[in-house]
């Protein structure tokens, strides 16, 4: 077990419309700990020291939650690629490093301390299609209608999505298409997200654009940070699924879904 | 206290259908003028507060993560159970009844479990319609596995991934009804009170967890759904903010705590690697069908594993357990393995791990067959570990996973406390000392979706309830109480940080209080805890100020919690002489080490009732009664 | 009438313009290049080329309409595109660490700007002949053959070409991932195709001021 010596410039800011500044603070770790866990020594550290801890998100830290949403180095949830930060481990830096700290960037996500971002634009999208309406209640037997072993495949893979927005953070317009376009995607390839399909799209990408979000220019960025490897491919098919909607749907402009 | 479980009557696969039929209604249009407050997002709370909208109440739903989509559900790996008996191999409500009454060594109710495993089929209907893709045969129908404790496959699953869908679906319904204003939604707020206005749960006291501002909510009904307290230990597999605030202020406010010691410890996670150690990871049972577990037959052995002659290795579970081997239950592998670490053989950092070693399965069947079976398995231990399991044995140590004890309910899922509804792991109800794989996912789901949503109209509709609002005396005085406990953590001003209160809590729970509890260690906590607590109220140091968002701050607040509620969990294993399930009592097993039940005193729930802060608690019981199945010994020989 | 002005509306139905209009805008420089590498062959070919698009008369003034016509909404697109991404992310990053994006991709607005200046200065080069220092009406290869005696110019020209050729590879790969043309089976091919009509446009028009530049032209 090597202990290795590492400098943080970290992002601090008191709350959400104080100023922030980087500060850098000197931190130990050995390659075992997790990214958080040598974040949690440096903040036990701090606090030791009178001055408050460092506040980030995170809940389960086993990469399923989304909650942890730092950007290190440049790159949200770190260099490693595939997984989040809580499962970045610190074997990925080297003795003498230096590690820089922000949060996720993004008109729609306003800092609201420190690391910590509010993410709630993805809610919104979510509520105004992302869903089927279908009620509690008695629905046809789960063997009623069957679906494509493909196509339930292609869908886990699109709604493995953990909805933490490292996508936005990552691309350079801000884009929170990755994350739209993987529920699309999801709820169409099922056979009971039929009904829905086009007031669903038109719907969530109109919440989606007036949240803010940038466009999709196709860099690619968004996939390489996305922890759970969601493919550009849902960006591609979300684009179709919205324009055949446009051309096809009958009340023609988008609306929130659950209300037509 | 006043126990009326209200358990109806009648054959045992009539009692739902009955009950369902004398429940009474609210009109629809007068579901409107009712108003529920459900805590909690995971699938019970998802599930509660969608269901409850769609119904026509008004809604307001809270959790203390950022989205509703993050509450610790979306953790569960394996499966949900369903007894669909969809692969034609002779499952059946009554079977899966059997199964769960038996796992959960007789110490749950069994009209509760019948209407679990009845309403299970409806569950994954629901989760079907609504879009959960759930794993399928190429012709397009369901896929099963089994699990453990069963003889059917009756699992449905998800990938690796199952919690993270099942929740999605519920989160998305939830989504819905807020999108259309069914449901107001509440993120990043903590529950820090209960309010019970003549006798009945009226509202709740909350903190926004941004801007520290504390306010009341006002309802006709509260719904908790507030998750299990294994965090107690401070590590475990659960997420880092689980806690038993919520529950804990409803049990200080008049609601019954039921078997607080049942707790869950799972035998694969990854061990422990240094006194930094955040949370654990589990790692799937299912390792065990082909890994062999052993430790070194001497103690103190540092040689790197593959530099131990077999001649010199312990495969204690093959060796105890001739028959079932490395698929021993999950209680007695957890076991086996803490008496191997405590008796010095443990391996790896700290001595506390076993190793689960594929090589004898890799050199018979090939590493690509080992690969396809738990390549992702393998793949996130070589993440954590940064060793190579296919080289390296894997080492493996129980954690703390699962509580099966929560605030009492009657089968309406109402706590003894009028109003106060508990659904999902936050309370007692159906798994009684032992929970089986892939029924949590199961009973969070059936409460929320297929349970509450008839019995909250029966509360409401029978009972002429008052109008109150947040002007009320009870309301001011909770708000008031709440912000004097938050700003008293600020002004201690000590030298000890929360997190280190909490870890000095946990390790003496896992020592005294874990996987084998004997009565000396139980009173030795039972010393410790208050000084450890008055210690904390003493010398505690959090930074920072009530108006802002301060992480330090929740955590006291929570810590605050697990430091009375450590002292009740250790009273319920002290006063419960036998071993049961999850609560091993080294004082009450058999000649070969298995877990022996004493029936005749203790088939009962035991419900301790608060009775203020300088009086011990008291122990009430509600008695079980097996009607249809006979009590047995479980054995695995 | 509603459903254009509400795709319009969404950011991806700006990117279904840009692509739409970019896929028209490849389509005529196609044909501009295709004619352009007459000068190889024989300059008077041009010049002929020129006289019978010039028989089109009025016809010429429409797809010179048109194609300004989906330029305008190119650069408006991208324009208001580019005011929506920047409004997106006020604040950047200290720490820049692009892990897969392509130069392409991330000069595709300067790049654009670029090509923009160039089409002002190409027309007043070779169509009015304003910038031209020896400006022959009708005569267009000579025109073009004389243009690109300036070493200066013709620099600016093969630059611009290899700036056009980026712009064009990563727009070309990107109309299919916009209008969701999009099939793992077929992905690889979505880069083979642009890159190939990349190689094709790029080098056929860089090929003439390059050769000017080597004093490889009649």
């Amino acid at each position: 077990m090597s202990d290795m010596k590492l400098t943080l410039k970290v992002w601090r800011q008191a709350g959400p419309s104080a100023p922030g500044a980087f500060k850098s603070y000197p931190a130990s770790a050995n390659e075992h700990m997790s990214f958080l866990e040598m974040l949690d020594v440096v903040n036990e550290d701090l606090q030791e020291q009178g001055e408050e801890p460092i506040a980030f998100d995170h809940d389960c830290r086993e990469g399923i939650c989304g909650s942890c949403s730092l950007v290190i180095n440049g790159s949200p949830h770190g260099p490693k690629g595939g997984v989040t930060t809580c499962q970045l481990h610190m074997r990925s830096f080297k003795n003498g490093d230096e590690i820089v700290i922000e949060p996720w960037r993004a008109k729609s996500f306003p800092v609201l301390r420190d690391l910590v971002v509010d993410r709630s634009p993805l809610d919104r999208i979510i509520a105004a299609g992302g869903f089927i309406s279908v009620p509690t209640g008695a629905p046809p037997d789960g063997n009623a209608i069957p679906v494509a072993k493909e196509d339930s495949d292609r869908a886990m893979d699109a709604a493995a999505c953990i909805g933490c927005g490292a996508c936005v953070a990552a691309c350079p317009n801000a884009s929170a298409m990755l994350f739209t376009s993987a529920k699309v995607v999801h709820l169409s390839l099922m056979p009971q997200g039929q009904p829905e399909r086009n007031r669903r799209v038109l719907a969530m990408v109109n919440a989606m654009d007036e949240e803010g979000f940038g466009g999709c220019t196709n860099y690619g960025e968004c996939q390489a940070a996305c922890p759970k490897e969601i493919s550009v491919e849902n960006i591609a098919l979300m684009n179709r699924e919205f324009l055949r909607a446009t051309l096809h749907d009958r009340d023609g402009a988008p609306r929130v879904a659950g209300t037509m | 206290m006043h126990l009326d479980a209200k358990l109806p009557a009648g054959p045992l696969d009539a009692k739902w259908a009955r009950h369902r039929a004398a429940l009474r209604l609210v009109s629809p249009a007068n579901k409107r003028k009712y108003h529920v407050i459900v805590v909690g997002s995971g699938l019970a709370g998802a599930s509660a507060a969608a269901s409850l909208a769609e119904l026509g109440y008004q809604v307001s739903c809270f959790c203390f993560q950022d989205s509703p989509r993050r509450a610790h559900s979306i953790a569960a790996q394996g499966g949900i159970n369903a007894a669909k008996n969809y692969q034609n191999d002779g499952d059946s409500a009554e079977r899966l009844f059997t199964d769960t009454i038996k796992g959960g060594d007789f110490r749950s109710r069994e009209a509760n479990v019948y209407r679990l495993s009845e309403v299970s089929v409806n569950i994954i209907d629901q989760c079907v319609a609504q879009g959960v893709p759930f794993a399928r045969e190429y012709g397009g129908m369901l896929a099963n596995r089994s699990f453990g404790g069963a003889q059917v496959s009756r699992t449905f699953y998800a990938r690796g991934q199952t919690g993270q869908q099942l929740l999605i679906g519920a989160y998305q319904a939830l989504e819905r009804q807020i999108g259309l204003g069914a449901v107001k939604m509440y993120e990043r707020h903590e529950m820090l009170d209960l309010v019970v206005v003549d006798g009945k749960a009226r509202g709740i006291v909350v903190r926004d967890l941004i801007t520290g501002e504390m306010s009341s909510h006002a309802g006709d009904a509260v719904v908790l759904g507030t998750g299990g307290y294994g965090n107690v230990f401070y590590l475990s597999t659960n997420a880092k903010g689980s806690n038993v605030t919520a529950a804990f202020r409803a049990y200080k406010r008049g609601a019954g705590f039921a078997n607080p010691c049942f707790t869950q410890i799972h035998p694969t996670c990854i061990p422990v690697s240094g006194d930094y150690q955040s949370k654990l990871t589990l790692m799937s049972e299912s390792l065990r069908n082909d890994g062999r577990v052993w430790v070194p037959l001497k103690q103190g052995d540092t040689r790197a594993p593959g530099d131990i002659p077999e001649a010199e290795r312990d495969y204690y579970l093959e060796r105890k357990y001739p028959s079932y081997g490395n698929l021993a239950p999950r209680d007695i592998s957890s076991r086996a393995a803490k008496e191997a670490c405590d008796d010095g053989r443990g391996v790896g950092p700290g001595g506390r791990g076993v190793y689960l070693d594929f090589a004898a399965a890799i050199a018979r069947l090939g590493e690509d067959t080992i690969r396809e079976r738990y390549g992702n398995l393998f793949d996130m231990y070589a993440q954590i570990t940064g060793e190579n399991p296919y080289k390296v044995p894997m080492r493996i140590y129980p954690a703390v996973h699962y509580t099966m004890g929560g605030l009492w309910v009657d089968y309406n899922l109402m706590s003894n406390l009028p109003g106060l509804h508990v659904i999902g792991e936050a309370n007692f109800s159906d798994h009684g000392a032992n929970r089986l794989g892939a029924s949590a996912l199961m009973q969070g789901l059936a409460d929320g979706y297929f349970v509450l949503p008839y019995t909250i109209g029966d509360y409401l509709a029978s009972n002429k309830l008052a109008p109150v609002d947040t002007s009320h005396d009870a309301f001011r005085v909770a708000e008031a109480e709440a912000k004097a406990a938050t700003d008293r953590f600020l002004a201690i001003n000590g030298t000890r940080t929360v997190d280190s209160f909490h870890r000095e809590l946990g390790q003496l729970m896992w020592e005294k209080c874990g996987m084998a509890r004997d009565r000396a260690g139980l009173e030795e906590a039972l010393r410790r805890i208050p000084e450890l607590r008055a210690e904390f109220w003493s010398n505690l140091k959090v930074l920072g100020t009530s108006d802002s968002l301060n992480q330090s701050l929740e955590k006291a607040g929570r810590v605050a919690d697990y430091m009375e509620f450590a002292e009740l969990m250790c009273r319920d294993a002290l006063e419960r002489e036998e071993s049961c399930g999850g609560h091993f009592r080294t004082e009450y097993q058999t000649a070969d080490g298995e877990a022996l039940r004493d029936d005749a005193h203790f088939a009962h729930v035991a419900v301790w009732g608060y009775e203020g802060p300088d009086a011990p608690p008291t122990r009430h019981r509600e008695e079980l009664e097996f009607e249809f199945i006979k009590l047995a010994t479980r054995s695995y020989k | 009438m509603n459903r254009f002005r509400a795709l319009w509306q969404s950011v991806i139905g700006k990117k279904i313009a840009m692509a739409g209009s970019g896929l028209i805008l490849v389509g005529f420089l196609i044909s501009h290049m295709a004619s352009n590498v007459l000068v190889f062959v024989d300059p008077a070919k041009l010049d002929a080329y020129a006289e019978w698009l010039h028989g089109f008369g009025g016809l010429l003034w429409v797809a010179r309409g048109g194609l300004l016509f989906f330029l305008l909404v190119h650069i408006l697109a991208a324009y208001q595109l580019t005011q929506i991404a920047r409004a997106a992310r006020p604040t950047g990053y200290h720490a820049v660490d692009y892990r897969v994006s392509t130069y392409a991709a991330r000069t595709m607005r300067w790049g654009g700007v670029l090509i923009a200046v160039f089409l002002v200065y190409h027309i007043l080069h070779f169509t009015t002949g304003t910038l031209h220092p020896d400006f022959h009406p009708g005569e267009v290869g000579r025109n073009v053959i004389e243009g690109m005696q300036v070493t200066w110019t013709a620099a600016f020209y093969a630059i611009t070409m290899v700036s056009i050729g980026a712009h064009f590879w990563h727009g070309i790969w990107s109309v299919f991932q916009t209008l969701g043309l999009n099939h793992p089976a077929w992905n690889s091919t979505r880069v083979t195709v642009a890159t190939a009509l990349t190689l094709l446009v790029a080098g056929g028009f860089l090929s003439i001021p390059v050769a000017a530049l080597l004093g490889l032209l009649p």
